[in-house]
């Protein structure tokens, strides 16, 4: 069935079909319309799900970490510094090895106030040990968190959906809602290998030293670090995972997504600008006009951002004359998160080993609290990089007016 | 209701092993081994950083034999909160669900989250035990710290405060059973645990649970200084049930003898008083007085 709706309904109805068991959220702007819709959905029991209206996102998590841990499956969704509230709990979530979900409607943080988007809030989660998809449209919003759960379940790891907040929260597309028979086939229901029950009592997420112990039958047991590499382990191999489920979910409901990255006139293009979110396709009318002016201009909109997949990023850019990395967010003192992970993985993890001599890597920052994206000032930020240009000092600042 | 336990009566399989890691003549240990008696094997626990965590033993081994979630230190209520949806949500029936956790867990960080749950209405129980400081990281002052006591961050002049009054804060909550019990008396705490149990909604439960390395006495007056407490009525057992105040067990004989025990007697058994002077004392003794007065006259025979 194909509706005209919301971001946060997409993600709402996608929730749905997966059919949450414990769904708790506090309100913050834009997340709300999201889980104003399953508190809807629940109340009037087209969904099967306990709704708990919590009183902050703190305990938002704190709900769901608990119904995880005893055999549900567990829906929170946030913004900003709702997100950043919780982040105590993020840490918890993934190191006690559960598969929530949770929607991020991107939002810059305060001080000062903003409501609108850019995506330092998710961005600066990057390293709480939850797996991060960013999705560029609606209809990668709802098949997103479809997969997500099933990502989660497999890996005993919590996963992020983010999308930008107003530019695809409140904005309205035509989608696709897949059917709930075909989500059922993709995502079979929640088995966890442990869940807190009276006839198997059991003591979660307790002191654990910094050594392995034995435990009470004489068996060494991980010690911290132990834990700790399991759950990079995890991560590492979640990044198959997240193309295992892409394969899946695209025979199942037949299409054709791609599980990484979405790659657009990157064949013979000597240019590549990357992004995450709804710029990466705001970058594809850039990547046309420049085109008509010769310049072989291809766009990657990063999915997976964590784990990130290293090999096949650096691998689809290191080839290139240059790469421009337009970025939300900034790591202050420095420069974009995604700027030095690419960065980073072209040095380092070519697939044939360090890259001998990688591409010119230039970054942008753009777009911080909502300020306003105009295809003209991208086509003449990525023009000059494309035809020769190169700066020592980055970032650079699109739209700046200072 | 169950006829009145005696210690012969209560239930004989022990939840909490021995040689768990509780210091010698913790009250805890005294308060958690007849509470879970109370709660039953039927039960999930919710804890939070605490000398709880420690109590019930360091990975890859525990020390009770219940299922226990650790939780952040925030969050217990929120946690119980999310057991109790996700057990409504999966159709499992007959499964207690506790949170419990210390003053500090409670009075302080947890309050919000407590709050939140309590006027939600969520059916747990929530057991506070107080012994009157962060112990588990060396003695510090909480929300429920007496004033005049010494810890290790009101080093020189003792807390300035009063003690906060959190059954006080969840009676407000109007939910429908508030008490209060004290480790030297466990069968009250029992009974009270049990009573809760019986009641749908959220159930809040504060116990008094001495503690030597904070307090500053010798472990094996664990129990004397609890009934010290109560019986100099500095600490009272009380019972608020359907908002209906009622004073309960030893404070209750209290009432009868219309008599209470100088509180210098509890103060002066205890390292942490040792800067309080005589006038502070006497202050101590006249807020006693006031409330107990307030008691005599509003329980009149």
């Amino acid at each position: 069935m194909s509706i005209i709706e919301s971001g946060n309904v997409a993600a709402a109805l996608g929730v749905k079909l997966c059919r949450a068991n414990v769904i708790a959220a506090y309100p913050i702007t834009p997340q709300t319309p999201l889980t104003e819709k399953l508190s809807e959905l629940v109340e009037s029991g087209e969904m099967n799900a306990e709704y708990i209206p919590v009183e902050s996102e703190h305990s938002a998590l704190g709900v769901c970490i608990a119904a995880s841990s005893t055999g549900a499956r567990a829906f929170t969704a946030t913004s900003a510094n709702g997100l950043l509230y919780m982040h105590e709990q993020l840490h918890w979530a993934a190191g006690a090895r559960l598969p929530i979900v949770m929607c991020v409607a991107n939002r810059g943080v305060g001080a000062p106030w903003t409501v609108w988007n850019d995506q330092q809030d998710s961005l600066s989660q990057r390293d709480t040990g939850w797996i991060q998809l960013y999705a560029a449209d609606h209809q990668e919003i709802i098949n997103t968190v479809i997969k997500a759960y099933y990502v989660a379940e497999q890996t005993s790891i919590p996963v992020m959906v983010c999308y930008d907040g107003y530019i695809l929260s409140h904005t309205h597309m035509p989608f696709e809602v897949p059917d709930q028979e075909k989500v059922d086939a993709f995502l079979p229901p929640f088995r966890p290998n442990y869940a807190l029950d009276p006839s198997m009592p059991a003591n979660l997420n307790t002191v654990t030293l910094p050594e392995p112990r034995n435990n009470i039958r004489g068996e060494l047991a991980h010690g911290y670090m132990e834990l700790r590499y399991l759950l990079h382990e995890g991560m590492i191999r979640a990044i198959e995972v997240v193309g295992e489920a892409e394969q899946r979910f695209n025979e199942i409901f037949s299409v054709s997504g791609t599980a990484y990255m979405d790659m657009y006139k990157c064949d013979d293009a000597t240019y590549i600008a990357v992004a995450m979110g709804s710029l990466s396709l705001h970058l594809r009318v850039v990547a046309d006009i420049l085109r008509d002016e010769g310049i072989k201009l291809g766009i990657i909109g990063i999915k997976l951002y964590r784990p990130f997949p290293c090999g096949i990023v650096a691998d689809a850019l290191k080839d290139r004359d240059g790469i421009i990395v337009m970025e939300k967010a900034i790591s202050y003192g420095y420069v974009g998160p995604l700027y030095s992970d690419i960065c980073s993985c072209l040095y380092t993890q070519g697939l044939d080993g360090p890259s001998p001599g990688f591409p010119y890597v230039h970054n942008y920052i753009l777009g911080l609290g909502g300020r306003t994206i105009r295809t003209i000032d991208l086509m003449d930020a990525i023009r000059p990089i494309c035809t020769g240009k190169r700066i020592k000092d980055q970032p650079g600042w699109i739209g700046l007016k200072i | 209701m169950p006829s009145k336990p005696t210690i012969l009566t209560l239930p004989e399989e022990e939840l909490v092993h021995p040689g768990n890691r509780a210091c010698s003549g913790c009250g805890l240990s005294i308060a958690y081994r007849i509470g879970l008696k109370a709660l039953g094997k039927d039960t999930i626990v919710v804890v939070p950083p605490s000398c709880l965590t420690v109590l019930q033993g360091l990975y890859p081994v525990a020390a009770t034999k219940m299922p226990s979630l650790n939780v952040t230190f925030a969050s217990t209520a929120a946690a119980a909160t999310g057991v109790l949806a996700a057990l409504r949500s999966l159709g499992k029936q007959g499964i207690t669900v506790a949170g419990w956790a210390g003053d500090g867990g409670t009075s302080d960080i947890g309050l919000q989250s407590l709050s939140g749950a309590a006027e939600r209405g969520e059916d747990f129980i929530y057991i506070c035990y107080d012994n009157e400081g962060y112990m588990n990281t060396g003695v510090q002052r909480s929300g429920t710290t007496p004033r005049g006591a010494l810890t290790t961050n009101t080093p020189v002049f003792g807390k300035t405060q009063d003690k906060k009054n959190v059954p006080a804060i969840m009676s407000a909550h109007e939910i429908p059973y508030v008490a209060t019990t004290c480790s030297a008396y466990p069968l009250d705490l029992y009974t009270k645990i049990e009573k809760a149990k019986a009641i749908r909604g959220t159930k809040y439960i504060h116990i008094l649970a001495p503690c030597p390395p904070g307090w500053g006495y010798d472990p094996k007056y664990t129990v004397k200084v609890g009934k010290l407490a109560v019986e100099t009525g500095m600490y009272d057992l009380y019972e608020i049930e359907n908002r209906e105040f009622r004073l309960t067990g030893a404070s209750r004989k209290l009432l009868e003898k219309r008599k209470l025990v100088p509180v210098s007697e509890y103060l002066k058994m205890q390292d942490r008083f040792r800067g309080m002077k005589d006038a502070d004392i006497e202050d101590v003794q006249r807020r006693i007085n006031k409330r107990w007065g307030a008691y005599f006259e509003m329980f009149k025979e």
